[in-house]
């Protein structure tokens, strides 16, 4: 009703989008964010209100580009001043007034509008304004150059080696901190390294020959000549610019070991941007034709300031040499023959944009554009693909995906929507939840299968996810993205084919091999209990099998089956080892004899006409230890006992057994044979 | 019963709504629309369920709109029930929810009059 008697006041003048609360308003936003001119906000919503939007439009950058106007009948001040930190731009008080409610969103429209355009304009003066003075310190240094009868290239080599060198220490070291600005700075004010030799006698400059050590002397002048007219430009003292062109003028002939002039500075007391530019000075001299020498080759040269012939510099600095000598020829090449790169443009946009990396709306269309192609592949492989973000508290579902699941494509706080919990269960969640965050920023990935109730029928799931880590230097948990994949169908025949390879078809027991390992991981697991083994052959199974029939003889082993099973726990193990026989094995507490008698009864009987009887042979982990070799070789020379003494009975393993025969060993054929050695 | 008549019946401020809105065409419309607005529902459901943040809710929702149209003697009461339900239950929400309910039916039979003499 609030929101008609809004939409109706704007109506005529504006398209209007109505979200019924925050969480809607979020997914519209992420859904329209460039085409979305100004969000009325109330505060006061159900599940995520105005404040959780708001804190949300932040995250994503929205608010940079998306003026908000908050409702408010409450006018309490701490209100007022959150949402003015939110970002927020203006308020709209209740009751509405037709006149103000259009008045302010009108106003804030233009006013965005003016911003970005004079921001814009700023940006195009403060990039003539670089260019211009950029242009001026060229042609300042290109009238010493020119009284030098240098060609004007040296300047530019200087420019261009001092940014690579720069850049390079950048990547090697904290030790110095640079802006972007800085760098700029310092590679124009290299420019002026030499500006003193126009103090300088042409006479000497020019010299073709070695000068004298007075001329030297003369010449070594240049570079406090050069401090000292910065110095005196009063007006413009404080500049950085002088400041950093002072420091390379006066300081670009010091020694790392102290033996420069003109003050013989020590180390890193010499400021870096005068070690770089002093280190760039000589690698082009060297590399340079000059009026009293040839031209070095680039490796020559490298080799020669690596070598300590030519100065001593910072061993940092002749690092980054090193790592840059590869492409440096060819870098420098490019820079003389191309005009200025355009980044002082750049860095007006740095300087607008308070150097923080803010979503232009250039980004967002970029953003927009991927986020196009992302949900049109989304929609074309028909996968469940999900974003999850901890604050805000929000998951994410691509459209397809949230339509297989069942589930809005926007969930906050989808821990505790119960459709989420239906669909997953809280215990599942946490323990996905736990997973991801235990992963780390270097092995972010987490593979984890669960059910998945899909219309209430459990379905197996693999989810396969990334962690997002943030990026700071101790990298917090902030979210994951990842994909569901239905592995329902593949894994249930998995586990069949398992089933079937590890148990015996007819009975559906578990097989020899396959008991034989639980048996020793149950004895591994706790070796303190006390086992029995018992293997179990029925008596005359091959009478039944002869004068019934081989399907009859099936019927038996089933019935016996299904009375081994009556007669012992779920977690005791029956196996079927053999034609007719058949392995137990479990855990007793007091009296195994007990235990075995029971099992002999429930066999012992009829089926059908057929009277059932069997022998058993046991062996107990107490009497011979818990090595299964051991311990079914053990039951086996039992059961041979138990034959001998005339089927129909159980036999305990005991020492008297040691030497005795085995029942199922190949020897065995003859007792089953009927003649016992 | 023109308007006026109306917000006189209503315990309204016709004066004030018309300055605002500047149209006695969308102070109509939206005083017959008041009718279909589910908040007053959504009030006493909440109340009998005890849900006291949709509670709230829906009271500030009330008062929100009584703003908007000038309700002045329902806002008073709604306004009052929204305080009383801002942090839960209180004591004093009880009788409030009647006083709102004693002026909602005030709004709704003078609307409604209105509605009927315009129609007819």
């Amino acid at each position: 009703m609030n929101r008609s008697i809004l939409a109706d006041m704007l109506d005529s003048q504006y398209e209007i989008l109505e979200a019924e609360d925050g969480a809607a308003a979020i997914t519209m936003l992420q859904k329209h964010v460039l085409d979305i001119s100004l969000v009325l906000l109330d505060v006061v919503m159900p599940n995520v209100d105005g404040f959780e939007v708001l804190t949300v439009m932040n995250q994503k950058h929205w608010i940079d580009d998306i003026p908000v106007i908050m409702i408010s009948a409450e006018s309490g001040s701490t209100q007022v001043e959150r949402a003015y930190e939110l970002g927020v731009t203006d308020f709209i008080p209740r009751p509405f007034d037709t006149l103000i409610v259009r008045r302010r969103v009108n106003n804030t429209i233009l006013l965005l509008a003016k911003q970005k355009e004079l921001i814009g304009m700023l940006a195009d003066q403060i990039y003539e304004k670089e260019r211009m003075s950029s242009i001026m310190v060229d042609i300042l240094s290109h009238v010493v150059e020119f009284r030098n009868g240098e060609s004007g290239q040296h300047i530019i080599h200087v420019r261009t080696l001092t940014e690579i060198f720069l850049r390079q220490l950048q990547r090697k070291t904290d030790q110095y901190r640079f802006s972007q600005a800085d760098v700029a700075l310092i590679c124009t004010a290299s420019a002026l390294h030499d500006i003193g030799k126009i103090a300088v006698n042409e006479d000497i400059l020019n010299k073709p020959g070695r000068l004298t050590p007075e001329e030297f002397e003369l010449m070594k002048t240049h570079s406090l000549v050069g401090a000292e007219m910065l110095e005196n430009i009063s007006t413009y003292g404080n500049e950085p610019l002088v400041k950093t062109a002072y420091e390379i003028c006066r300081w670009h002939h010091e020694r790392y070991d102290g033996r420069g002039y003109p003050d013989g500075l020590v180390g890193d007391d010499i400021p870096i941007s005068a070690q770089i530019v002093a280190l760039a000075d000589v690698y082009d001299a060297l590399t340079s034709d000059r009026c009293y020498k040839k031209a070095f080759s680039h490796e020559t040269a490298v080799q020669m300031i690596l070598d300590g012939q030519c100065g001593v510099f910072n061993p940092l600095l002749l690092d980054c040499l090193r790592d840059v000598a590869p492409t440096l020829a060819e870098e420098l090449a490019r820079a003389s023959t191309q005009t200025r790169q355009p980044e002082p443009r750049q860095l007006s946009q740095e300087i607008i944009y308070h150097k923080d990396l803010l979503a232009s709306e250039r980004s967002l269309r970029l953003l927009d554009h991927e986020r196009m192609k992302y949900n049109f592949f989304a929609a074309m492989t028909e996968e469940i693909q999900f974003e999850y973000t901890v604050t805000p508290n929000m998951l994410t579902l691509s459209g397809w995906g949230a339509k297989k699941l069942g589930l809005d494509e926007v969930i906050m706080e989808p821990q505790k929507d119960e459709k989420v919990l239906r669909l997953i269960g809280a215990d599942t969640w946490r323990s996905i939840a736990n997973a991801l965050q235990v992963t780390s920023p270097e092995h972010p990935m987490t593979n984890y299968e669960c059910l998945l109730h899909l219309d209430g029928q459990p379905r197996w799931h693999r989810i396969i996810a990334q962690s997002m880590w943030s990026a700071e230097d101790s990298p917090s948990y902030v979210g994951a993205i990842g994909k569901i994949v239905d592995i329902h169908d593949s894994r249930v025949k998995l586990e069949d084919l398992e089933k079937r390879a590890s148990h015996d078809m007819l009975t559906g027991l578990l097989n020899h091999s396959s008991a034989k390992e639980l048996i020793r991981n149950k004895i591994k697991s706790n070796p303190k209990e006390a086992y029995l083994l018992v293997i179990l052959d029925l008596d005359q199974f091959k009478a039944a099998n002869d004068s019934f029939g081989h399907i009859f003889g099936d019927q038996v082993l089933i019935h016996v089956t299904k009375q081994l099973r009556q007669s012992t726990r779920r977690d005791d193990i029956v196996a079927r080892v053999g034609g007719d026989e058949f392995l137990i094995f479990l855990e007793y507490k007091t009296d195994a004899t007990q235990v075995v008698d029971r099992i002999f009864g429930a066999i012992t009987g009829h089926y059908k006409d057929f009277p059932l009887s069997v022998s058993m042979g046991v062996a107990c982990t107490n009497e011979v230890g818990g090595e299964y070799e051991k311990l079914f070789h053990a039951a086996d020379q039992a059961l041979y006992s138990a034959k001998r003494a005339g089927r129909r009975q159980y036999r305990f393993y005991d020492d008297s057994m040691r030497e005795t025969l085995s029942a199922i060993s190949p020897i065995d054929r003859d007792v089953k044979g009927g003649s016992p050695k | 019963m023109t308007l006026q008549d109306c917000y006189a019946a209503l315990g309204g401020n016709y004066a004030d709504v018309s300055a605002r809105l500047h149209s006695d065409r969308l102070v109509q419309k939206f005083l017959l629309k008041y009718l279909d607005d589910p908040s007053f529902q959504q009030l006493c459901t909440a109340m009998e369920e005890k849900d006291y943040e949709l509670a709230f809710r829906a009271a500030h929702t009330i008062k929100g709109v009584c703003q908007n149209l000038s309700f002045t003697q329902l806002l008073d009461s709604s306004s009052q029930l929204s305080d009383a339900l801002r942090h839960g239950w209180t004591p004093e929400a009880d009788p409030l929810l009647e006083r709102v309910k004693a002026d909602q039916m005030t709004v709704t039979a003078a609307i409604q009059s209105f509605r009927e003499e315009s129609e007819g």
